[in-house]
C-alpha cells in the first residue's frame, strides 16, 4: 500500500465484512513525539482468541471467514517498518479494535494519503454503515459523523454523488483547518 | 470553511431534482473490485472517477457496487460493467482516465471499449 489512507480503506472493508454497523476511525498526529496513532474500532462479529492469534499470519486465509489475508499483515508491516506496532483486540459478538502506532520521523513511515478519498469511497460503497472519523493534530480535532450528516439529509441518500463530493471537501477543509492529514 | 449548512442546501437541491431521476433498479451496474489487491493496485481513484462521471453526466440509473478479490489480482483494478439486458463486460488494469472513456463510450453510448477488456489483456 502506498499510504496509510489506502490501508484504512482496506481495513475498514474487514469491519464491513464482519457485519459492522458502526465504525470508529481515529487518527491522532502527535508531531512533538513523532507519533501517528491509527485506530479502527467496529461493532462487527469479532474474532475468538484462536482467530485473533492467526490474523497476522498472511498464510492463514480461510475462505469461510474472509476476514484475513494480506490486509492486516501488510498494515502491521507498514507500522513495524517505522519502529511502531499493531495491537488487535477482539471479542466475538462485540467487535474488533485495531490500534497502530507509526513513528512519523522514520524514513519508512508512509504518508497519510488522501483520507478524504478513503472516507468518500467507504461512505459511497456502504451507505448503510455509520462511520465516525476523528482526526487530531497537536490536540486540535476534526470530527465527521455520518449519523449527524444523515440527520441533516433526511430522506436524501448519503451516497448521492453530490453529497459524497461535499463530504470529501468537508473532510479536506476540516483537516486543513487543524493542519492535519498532510 | 465548509459548513453543515451547505449540506442543507444540497439536500434541498437534491430533493428538487429527485423526481426527475429514473428508478435505479434495472439500470446499468458497475462492480469495482475492492479487495486488498484491488485497493493496492489503484481501485480507489477508479471508483471515485466513476462517481465523478456519474455526477457530471447526471447518470441517475447507474449503480456502483463493490466486490472483493475476484481471483485475477495481477489484472486489478478490475471493473465489471453490465448494461441492462446485456452480457457483463470485464475491464482490467483500470485507471481514472480509462473510466472516462468507459463511461462515455460504453455506459452512455453502448459501445464496449474492447481494448481495455480482459479479452484484450489475456
Amino acid at each position: 500500500m502506498e499510504d496509510i489512507s489506502l490501508h484504512l480503506l482496506d481495513l475498514v472493508q474487514n469491519s464491513i465484512t464482519a457485519k459492522a454497523t458502526l465504525i470508529h476511525i481515529s487518527i491522532r498526529e502527535i508531531p512533538d513525539k513523532g507519533q501517528i496513532w491509527v485506530e479502527v474500532q467496529d461493532n462487527g462479529t469479532g474474532m475468538n482468541s484462536c482467530q485473533l492469534q492467526q490474523v497476522s499470519d498472511p498464510f492463514y486465509t480461510t475462505r469461510t471467514t474472509r476476514r484475513v489475508g494480506l490486509g492486516i499483515p501488510m498494515f502491521q508491516a507498514s507500522a513495524e517498518a517505522t519502529g511502531g506496532s499493531l495491537h488487535i483486540e477482539s471479542e466475538p459478538g462485540k467487535g474488533t479494535a485495531l490500534r497502530a502506532l507509526f513513528i512519523s520521523s522514520h524514513i519508512d513511515c508512509l504518508p497519510l494519503g488522501r483520507l478524504e478519498d478513503t472516507l468518500a469511497a467507504l461512505i459511497f460503497l456502504n451507505p448503510d454503515v455509520d462511520i465516525v472519523y476523528v482526526h487530531e493534530y497537536c490536540g486540535r480535532q476534526f470530527l465527521m459523523d455520518t449519523r449527524q450528516i444523515r440527520e441533516i439529509l433526511g430522506e436524501v441518500d448519503i451516497a448521492d454523488p453530490t453529497v459524497i463530493q461535499w463530504i470529501k471537501e468537508y473532510i479536506r477543509n476540516g483537516l486543513n483547518e487543524i493542519n492535519g492529514g498532510a | 470553511m465548509k459548513s453543515l449548512k451547505e449540506l442543507e442546501e444540497i439536500k434541498q437541491r437534491t430533493l428538487d431534482s429527485v423526481n426527475l431521476r429514473q428508478d435505479r433498479t434495472g439500470g446499468t451496474r458497475v462492480v469495482v473490485g475492492m479487495g486488498t489487491c484491488g485497493i493496492a493496485a489503484g481501485a480507489r481513484p477508479v471508483l471515485l472517477a466513476f462517481l465523478e462521471e456519474i455526477k457530471k453526466r447526471n447518470l441517475g440509473d447507474v449503480t456502483v457496487v463493490q466486490t472483493g478479490c475476484i481471483g485475477v489480482c495481477r489484472l486489478e483494478p478490475m471493473v465489471e460493467v453490465t448494461l441492462p439486458g446485456e452480457e457483463k463486460v470485464t475491464y482490467v488494469k483500470m485507471t481514472a482516465d480509462k473510466v472516462k472513456r468507459v463511461v462515455a463510450e460504453h455506459v452512455v453510448n453502448g459501445q464496449v471499449v474492447s481494448e481495455f477488456t480482459i479479452g484484450a489483456a489475456e
